[in-house]
């Protein structure tokens, strides 16, 4: 039997902006077990639905992740309000929906542009980040916020968008389309960027569907999961198709995410399309007394808020399910059998989100 | 849009019993949940199969051992060294047991009754 070692990778590491530690038993340069460790600046958020009330709590769930803070917002809400059977009004439905589109544009070239970096690819990493710039200044102008939104809330959303601002933002979408082209392609057929990812942490739609993957993990490797389809906000009114590859390798998840950009944009032009006038908010009265589980779609994949009401003003539980969290033991099975050199290109892949994990 | 997520309560004995059936009807495990009650514990675990929830929950007194769902549900490891961690249940016989190290917290067991200093809410609003 050939000598094993044991290499600690993180949980400080140049790929890795937050911590996560991985155990690697090596032979030679193959990682033949993983043993990954999370819960260095573990929060305790959910604890703290015991002391903020219900309504106010919408500001720290938007605080478990910095980057899709305003899904977690919409995923909290659209909890409580199905415990007391609040209809949200359709404008705020489409608002969501909008802003939850531009929350997984920003998410997605945040990724790539970190996963450029991550190959060495400097320019594709800063025109990437360039791109992204655009969609959080929009962020910015629509809801004051460029990475905490705070527009979302129990029964609604806080802020509207005009009508010339909604057709602005679906014009400068489709000029920034060809853009997602030029980098499209240099991620997808650039040589250097192909040798790097091909056959590279494959995962079996087997493996894929069993071990839980969620997001552009499972959808890269043939898991066509996508919670959008369930129809929460104004999805339902919306046409689109997840984005699915089959390989399961670096390459397709890559590819996954270039692909949902488009998507995203098809989605916000066929949200101000549709979009109706009328009230962005719902008065909310009593207490919430049930519980639910809410899920939608993060940009990293199916996000879970449970909720449970006692009929105080307190929840009795928030429990939240993010998909990085659910995303770790499939990178487990990535890494089984990878070259060391492949293991960090290999672990950004499911776009590890602790900040999520660690709520 | 509500979905409806129904679920069945089980006595702890039928916990394994009922998981893998939903692992024989092709369900992947979406979520595993702990609260605390007054009695004890709940424990809720929750299936996926094309966009719909189900979930089997069975409710456990203090001090009582839990056996893992992990030689069905490979994944479940992560789950239940979380619910370890945070809530102290003893769970037995998780593939990849951490022992308590799965999160590093100041306090141990933190998401136990009392565990926490009490105060008064900081934004009571009465």
């Amino acid at each position: 039997m050939p000598k094993q070692t044991v290499i600690p990778f993180g949980p400080q590491h140049p790929v890795l902006p937050e911590p996560i530690h991985l155990d690697l038993v090596m032979e030679d340069e193959t990682v033949v077990d993983v043993l990954p460790s999370i819960g260095y600046v573990h929060r305790g958020l959910e604890r703290l639905v015991e002391r903020r009330e219900f309504p106010d709590y919408v500001y720290i769930a938007e605080r478990i992740c910095g980057i899709c803070s305003f899904i977690h917002g919409v995923a909290y809400a659209q909890g409580v309000e199905a415990v007391m059977d609040i209809q949200v009004p359709e404008r705020a439905a489409y608002l969501r929906t909008i802003w939850s589109e531009y929350s997984r544009l920003h998410s997605h070239l945040l990724w790539l542009g970190l996963f450029a970096d991550s190959i060495g690819f400097e320019s594709l990493f800063m025109t990437s980040w360039k791109i992204r710039e655009r969609i959080l200044d929009v962020l910015e102008e629509t809801t004051g916020g460029r990475v905490i939104q705070g527009s979302c809330k129990v029964g609604g959303v806080r802020r509207d968008i005009s009508a010339e601002t909604l057709d602005r933002m679906a014009k400068d979408l489709e000029a920034m389309k060809k853009e997602f082209k030029d980098i499209k392609e240099v991620f997808l057929k650039d040589d250097a960027v192909k040798h790097r990812l091909k056959g590279v942490g494959k995962l079996s739609k087997k493996d894929a569907y069993e071990l839980g993957a969620v997001g552009p993990t499972a959808r890269g490797s043939g898991v066509a999961i996508d919670l959008r389809k369930t129809g929460y906000a104004a999805y339902g009114n919306l046409q689109f198709d997840p984005c699915v590859e089959t390989a399961g390798d670096c390459y397709s998840r890559c590819a996954v995410r270039l692909n949902e950009l488009f998507t995203s944009v098809d989605l916000v032009k066929q949200a101000v399309k549709k979009i109706p006038e009328g009230p962005i908010e719902t008065k909310v009265v009593g207490n919430p007394s049930g519980e639910y589980f809410s899920r939608v779609e993060q940009p990293r994949g199916e996000l879970i808020h449970y909720v449970k009401g006692n009929g105080t003003k307190y929840l009795a539980r928030s429990r939240v399910r993010t998909p990085t969290f659910t995303n770790i033991p499939p990178l487990v099975k990535m890494l089984t059998g990878c070259q060391l050199a492949d293991v960090p290109v290999i672990v950004l892949t499911i776009d590890p989100c602790i900040g999520c994990c660690e709520r | 849009m509500k979905e409806q997520q129904p679920v069945k309560n089980i006595e702890l004995g039928e916990l394994l019993k009922g998981v893998e059936k939903y692992g024989k009807d092709g369900y992947r495990l979406a979520i595993v949940t702990c609260l605390k009650t007054q009695e004890g514990y709940e424990l809720t675990y929750s299936f996926d199969k094309d966009y719909k929830l189900q979930s089997l929950r069975t409710t456990i007194k203090e001090g009582t051992e839990v056996p893992s769902i992990s030689g069905i549900y490979w994944n479940a490891f992560i789950y239940e060294n979380e619910i370890h961690d945070l809530f102290g249940i003893s769970i037995k016989g998780i593939n990849i047991d951490y022992k308590g190290n799965l999160y590093k917290t100041s306090i141990k067991y933190p998401f136990t009754a009392g565990s926490l200093k009490e105060v008064e809410p900081c934004q009571s609003k009465q």
